[in-house]
């Protein structure tokens, strides 16, 4: 019998290392990462500052939203990662897979999709400026609902907490997707549902998304283990 | 061409890794969930990630003794080479991923306009560095090593000397924050934040080693820290015939 795939031992070690353990980001976070915001200039780039960039397809949209605590006051030293596809459901990475829709394999020239965005040290409020997501292939070819990926890290956070914002104003396909129906309190999956906010974009950003995160309490975003 | 199906990533040994409530680091009292994080198997969202490449620095990026130096001049404190590799748990080398460090001065004192501590600015250190892993995973940065620093925890709670360092590796899976310690600190038993880490050997992954034939004589004393990020699964045999 032919098995269907290569016994791990003949390649990998039974006793394999152990992944480097998390330490929290600490207060100083920015020193390393948005050293523009910590107050001083040093590289000649930062990274991250643009998702989607100019040649993206899609509409263009504007996130806002902040970060809360257990307490419900908003967390002002927060870090924020962005992972999201393009308007045509791919990734810009070798390992994406054909779009839901079939379509082309490779994403705009400049379309990064990943960002990281940092709270207002007085407010906590903090946005994003990018394209709104197409729909990506899940497990086994079943499209999931557009979203964007969320890495969020902070002081008092000890590991980066992952977590998803799915769009309000697309209630069929998050009704079908199989990551917000593994949740079984239903009333949590609305905890990834970013708002459509009427009548405050710019000429740029016309659409503009509400996305709060709660860390815990009784409107505790639903964090995944990924 | 018929691309190979991407396989998953190891699961994250979450008793490995510091939970989210660790009560003596009073910040993680309200800052984390009460709730179980939702297990999530792997698809196209986790198994992607951004990618970097040289466009995306500079060179000297990695160069924290002359990244913010006035020409001629040089940060005050112990010169080091920080240096290591970054592999899977599988010891595979993780090439081209961006690694990024952060840290306070000789003096414990950050340059971020935050904080406040006594300890003076060094007007020719920044504090940041940047690079990409070559072919075999290594990697490596010229800093200085920095000062232990007083933190609002206890009344009396002191960081021991650490540097921040972040790495990305190859999928947004494998995303990773954590902080390196140095070998022999006796502030690293008392830390609040290091002992969030319940297992002691977890502790010890986090301790750069001395690493005396590396140092340079006369010019600087080299630390090693290797960096392990999450491991994946073999290739389906039928996707990929020439296996791993």
């Amino acid at each position: 019998m032919t098995l269907p795939y290569r016994p791990h031992f003949l390649q990998q070690s039974l006793t394999p290392l152990k992944e480097t353990p998390s330490q929290t980001a600490g207060p100083y976070v920015h020193i390393g990462l948005a050293p523009g915001d910590a107050g001083f200039q040093i590289y000649d780039t930062e990274l991250g500052q643009d998702i989607a960039g100019p040649n993206a397809a899609g509409d263009r949209i504007r996130v806002e939203g902040r970060v809360f605590d257990g307490t419900g006051a908003p967390v002002r030293d927060v870090l924020i990662e962005v992972w999201q596809a393009n308007a045509a459901g791919l990734y810009p990475h070798p390992e994406t897979p054909v779009g839901a829709d079939g379509g082309p394999e490779s994403t705009e020239n400049g379309f990064r999709g990943w960002g990281r965005v940092i709270s207002d040290f007085e407010s906590g409020s903090w946005s994003f400026d990018t394209i709104k997501p197409g729909r990506v292939a899940g497990r086994n070819g079943r499209p999931m609902a557009p979203h964007i990926n969320l890495w969020i890290v902070a002081r008092g956070i000890n590991v980066g907490l992952n977590t998803r914002l799915y769009f309000a104003d697309e209630p069929d396909a998050n009704a079908s997707d199989p990551v917000l129906n593994l949740i079984e309190q239903t009333d949590r999956r609305a905890t990834l549902l970013a708002q459509p906010v009427s009548g405050t974009g710019s000429a740029q950003n016309p659409r503009v998304y509400q996305f709060d995160i709660h860390l815990q309490g009784p409107d505790e975003t639903v964090f995944f283990d990924i | 061409m018929t691309r190979p199906k991407p396989t998953d990533y190891y699961a994250r040994d979450r008793r490995w890794h510091p939970p989210a409530y660790a009560p003596d680091y009073k910040t993680s009292v309200s800052r984390s969930p009460r709730l179980p994080l939702l297990s999530l198997e792997n698809t196209a969202s986790e198994i992607t990630g951004p990618t970097f490449g040289q466009n995306d620095i500079a060179v000297g990026d990695n160069d924290l003794l002359s990244n913010f130096a006035r020409p001629g001049e040089n940060p005050i404190g112990e010169r080091i080479l920080l240096h290591g590799r970054v592999l899977d748990e599988n010891a595979r080398p993780v090439p081209n991923t961006l690694v990024e460090i952060w840290q306070a001065n000789a003096s414990g004192r950050y340059r971020h306009k935050k904080d406040g501590y006594l300890g003076a600015l060094d007007p020719n250190f920044g504090g940041c560095g940047r690079t990409l892993t070559d072919e075999q995973g290594a990697y490596a940065f010229r800093t200085i090593k920095p000062g232990a620093y007083p933190w609002r925890n206890g009344l009396n709670d002191w960081r021991p000397a650490h540097i921040h360092v972040s790495v990305f590796g190859h999928a947004f899976a494998q995303r990773l924050i954590t902080q390196l310690y140095f070998e022999g600190d006796p502030l690293i038993a008392r830390c609040p934040i290091v002992n969030t880490i319940p297992d002691p050997a977890a502790v010890q992954q986090l301790i750069a080693r001395l690493d005396i034939n590396e140092t340079l004589p006369l010019d600087m004393i080299a630390y090693r820290f290797d960096i392990v990020l999450r491991g994946r699964r073999s290739t389906l045999f039928e996707n990929r015939m020439e296996g791993n």
